[in-house]
């Protein structure tokens, strides 16, 4: 019996779970899909935001600019690409410099640090590529970019070094309440948890009803984006935000913690798992990504993608609000962690530490502290960033970190072979590229893919057909071999 | 130890250019590959059709290479494998180049003369934007065929090819061969990607539909491919409502278009050509960066191997007269494309390094029948290359000889799709 079950090892679940081992428990992390921060985490803006937004009485309010400040330690321990590049929230007309002035106050109420009201002038000294015809803009010195999935598979990988089980491809499909447990049932088996965490990201709605009466319910809202090459990178140095309206932030532009540049997202209510990109909604993007980057040039885009917000509605139990729901459930020892959505990201580590302090410990009374907590990853070797003489140091001691096998990114072999043997390690073709952006480059994998997955079957010590993109069985990548390999055998 | 040339690529550019450079005295000369042998590309194109032009029969591609492989063992050429270009310098009268490989770990290769000969990638699904989701079984046609060729494994069973570029078109064929059924090669454009000989080995051989005019418009399966949307366009290439039919296929092969590969060229500074996406080049393939010369896929997307190997002799020519100081720079003419013409290679031209004749590649932007291509300076007809049919998927090799260029003494040399007189 586990002391604690989590449901979702998106950014909450792992980043919860990783929390949790600062005490002595025993503590499983379920997901039913084939890697960590798969869903929601996987394709999103990968923004660090300021804080200004959301309204001090909220959740979001409350733990947004607290979640911001604690990210150089976060990214530092987990050895996660972060920048601090600041971003700016563009007003093209009077109407919109009183939203901003609106948001400046509210930035000041929620303690966000440094924001500063500028001057067309002093906007396009910052941003040459931004429209001439803005008023102003809302600058926020804090707010940063950081790489959504890669910070959820360090977290996950340091949860599984301190201790918590990682079970992927767990699909909870019933939850029991016994006198004083929980059995949850999966397509892989039953596990039994004193208590459970539910961070099911846009199911985690669905996942209450296995256990509670309905008090909330998630509504899927999806967003399309483009991602540009590298050559497009540097067209802005900060995220670039129109000013909000009720429907959400707008399109935004920004440079991503890697060097390419990102457009979007739109919002449109669609079924859950609906993470298709479509025609009008890409169109739609890039219609409103020029109002306030004129210049964008549309023939360096190397992706496009769409990813889900799960977005709290009212029913008729209670009213959400739209703020995030982090609470012990009316279901005793049942804890939800949901309408997590923007800026869930960022008020991640402020939301952990509150969860397990404020939740998970008064229902533990004899709780203990985990003297052996090591909040580091083992250090990433990235050969792109390295110096010269790392470089020359490294392949010196690991020959295999002079092979480039991802070329577009310049990612090694060795670099590939160690994201494979980590805890919470690589199995497949997509959880290579987001560990170590093998295939995240120009080429999109087409030099590297059948490398990878040839890496992947020597180190995991099997064939190539076995070697799946992305989700268990369903995602093969090779049908079999070819007629004429199996004629010589 | 300085080199006299360093070749970076070890395909059939670069493979042609070094027994050129070889050939023509320049002593140290070292070809750089970052894949695990030599050939290039050449090494998955089991098919047959190679060197029809240069050795007058039908070569597979690695029977290609191999000819030009024997040349540079013959010639004593060193070659390192597995071996990565990091970046480019210019030092003045030396390039130092960084690179790495397994055994040697991180060397600073210092070198007189480099030539570019990095070809080219595949563009993307990402890169044209297929809406849909993003399973897996979309596979360039180009990744697909090294899994087949290179690794023996199958990338699908039920196929569909959007786009009717030659790799396409011998993908088709080769799945087919393979045991997989090819249900057709969709085409955005009225008129086809793919050298004509194709069209009729590859597709109508097989009975695969060549479906012009089309595009894919949603790719449908969350874990693995389940199908695409096909539909017509009209002549604005705009999807025409109502035309769209849903094809059940687990692969999907994309065949639309490859980009010269010059990371390298833009971080050393070299001056680019936006239509070719390439280096501007002159007669020898000389850049704008003096000891610095490409020729091949990298600094336009040739349709056949026997021009590439054309054009690296020039190339390696080039670099072995840099070395020897005897390379002109004085530019006389450049070159530029009117009416009907996408782009011209070389860009420019310096008379004195001219032997007997210039060659000029261009690419039409359309289909044309019954027209020539006309080269002027300022109003003055200089040649006309006849044509029956121009095609924009086939590369027209435009020769003017010196005798002809040397009456003018300088200017633009201006091509154009005309009416026959």
């Amino acid at each position: 019996m586990y002391d604690i079950a989590i449901i979702g090892a998106g950014i909450a679940g792992s980043y919860i779970a990783r929390e949790l081992t600062r005490y002595k428990l025993d503590i499983v992390l379920l997901d039913g899909e084939n890697d960590v921060g798969n869903q929601i985490t996987m394709a999103n803006s990968a923004i660090v935001h300021a804080g200004f937004d959301a309204p001090a009485y909220k959740l979001k309010g409350k733990f947004n600019a607290t979640g911001n400040l604690m990210y150089d330690k976060v990214c530092e321990d987990l050895d996660v690409p972060f920048k601090r590049c600041g971003s700016l929230v563009v007003a093209h007309d009077e109407y919109e410099m009183a939203t901003i002035h609106e948001l400046y106050q509210n930035g000041l109420k929620n303690g966000v640090p440094g924001l500063k009201i500028l001057f067309k002038e002093e906007v396009h000294a910052m941003e040459p590529n931004i429209n001439e015809d803005i008023c102003g803009a809302l600058y926020a010195p804090t707010a940063g970019i950081v790489s959504p999935f890669e910070l959820c598979v360090h977290v996950a990988e340091n949860a599984v070094d301190n201790g918590v089980t990682l079970k992927l491809n767990h699909m909870v499909t019933a939850i029991d309440k016994a006198d004083d447990h929980f059995k949850i049932t999966t397509n892989a088996g039953e596990i039994e948890a004193k208590f459970v965490i539910n961070a099911a990201g846009v199911y985690a709605d669905d996942i209450y009803e296995m256990v509670g009466e309905p008090y909330f319910q998630l509504l899927a809202r999806k967003g399309n984006y483009f991602i540009f090459d590298k050559e497009a990178g540097s067209l802005v140095n900060s995220v670039v935000f129109p000013c909000p309206s009720k429907k959400g932030k707008g399109i935004l532009v920004a440079p991503t913690v890697h060097g390419n540049l990102l457009i979007g997202p739109d919002a449109e209510p669609v079924d859950k798992g609906d993470i298709s990109t479509t025609t009008e909604r890409l169109d739609y993007i890039k219609q409103n990504a020029l109002k306030n980057c004129p210049s964008l040039p549309f023939n360096k885009i190397i992706r496009s993608y769409a990813g889900l917000r799960n977005t709290p509605i009212k029913d008729t139990f209670t009213t959400t609000d739209g703020d995030f729901i982090i609470e012990e459930s009316p279901v005793k020892g049942f804890i939800n962690v949901a309408g997590y959505e923007s800026p869930g990201l960022t008020s991640i580590p402020a939301v952990a530490h509150y969860v397990v302090e404020e939740l998970v410990k008064p229902l533990i009374p004899d709780i203990e502290e985990n003297h052996d907590y090591n909040p580091k990853v083992r250090k990433h070797l990235r050969f792109d960033e390295m110096t010269e003489e790392e470089k020359v140091e490294i392949i010196k001691q690991d020959p295999k970190y002079g092979k480039v096998i991802c070329r577009c990114e310049t990612i090694t072999e060795g670099e590939i072979i160690d994201v494979i043997h980590r805890s919470a390690g690589a199995r497949t073709v997509k959880s290579v590229k987001k560990r170590c952006r093998a295939g995240m480059g120009r080429c999109q994998g087409g030099f590297c893919s059948p490398r990878v997955v040839e890496i992947l079957a020597r180190e995991l010590n099997c064939s190539l057909d076995d070697i799946m993109y992305d989700q268990q069985d369903s995602t093969y990548i090779l049908s079999g071999h070819t007629k004429s390999v199996k004629e010589e055998a | 130890m300085i080199y006299d040339v360093v070749i970076l690529g070890g395909g059939p550019a670069g493979l042609a250019a070094a027994v050129e450079a070889k050939n023509d005295g320049a002593e140290q000369v070292l070809i750089l590959e970052r894949d695990r042998e030599l050939g290039g590309i050449l090494n998955q194109c089991i098919h047959n059709g190679f060197g029809l032009h240069t050795f007058n029969e039908e070569l597979t591609g690695p029977e290609y290479a191999e000819r030009y492989i024997q040349k540079v063992i013959d010639l004593n050429i060193p070659y390192m494998l597995d071996t990565m270009v990091l970046d480019m310098h210019d030092n003045g009268d030396l390039k130092s180049i960084h690179v790495i490989n397994e055994e040697n770990g991180y060397m600073i290769i210092e070198t007189k003369a480099v030539v570019l000969t990095m070809g080219c990638r595949e563009r993307t699904s990402g890169a044209i934007g297929i809406p849909g989701y993003r399973p897996s079984g979309v596979f360039t046609a180009g990744t697909a065929q090294r899994f087949i060729n290179m690794e023996g494994y199958m990338p699908g069973k039920e196929v569909v090819i959007l786009g009717s570029g030659d790799i396409g078109l011998i993908m088709a064929r080769r799945m087919t061969l393979e045991g997989a059924h090819v249900q057709a090669v969709c085409e955005l454009m009225p008129y086809s990607n793919g050298l004509v000989r194709n069209i009729v080995q590859c597709l109508d051989d097989y009975d695969i539909p060549l479906k012009l005019s089309h595009t894919i418009t949603f790719i449908h399966g969350k874990d693995r491919l389940e199908g695409v949307t096909v539909a017509k366009v009209d002549e604005k290439l705009k999807v025409i409502p109502g035309t769209e039919e849903y094809i059940p296929c687990d692969t999907l092969l994309l065949s639309v278009g490859l980009i010269p590969e010059n990371e390298i060229t833009r971080n050393a500074g070299v001056v680019m050509d936006n239509r070719t996406n390439g280096a501007i080049v002159g007669e020898l393939r000389q850049t704008s960066m003096p000891g610095v010369f490409a020729c091949g896929n990298v600094v336009h997307v040739h349709d056949l191997v026997d021009f590439v190997s054309e054009e690296a002799v020039l190339a390696g020519k080039g670099a072995a007269k840099y070395i020897k100081g005897d390379l002109d720079t004085e530019i006389t003419f450049t070159t530029t494309n009117g009416d009907g013409i996408g782009y011209v290679v070389p860009q420019q031209v310096a008379m004195k390094n001219v032997e007997e004749k210039v060659t000029f590649y261009m690419r039409v932007r359309q289909v044309f029948q019954d027209k020539v291509v006309n080269a002027y300076i300022g109003d003055q007809l200089i040649a006309t290359k006849k044509e029956k049919k121009l095609l924009p998927a086939e590369m027209v090799n435009f020769k003017i000889s010196k005798d002809v260029l040397a009456q003018y003494p300088a200017g633009e040399i201006r091509f154009v799709v005309e009416e026959a007189k």
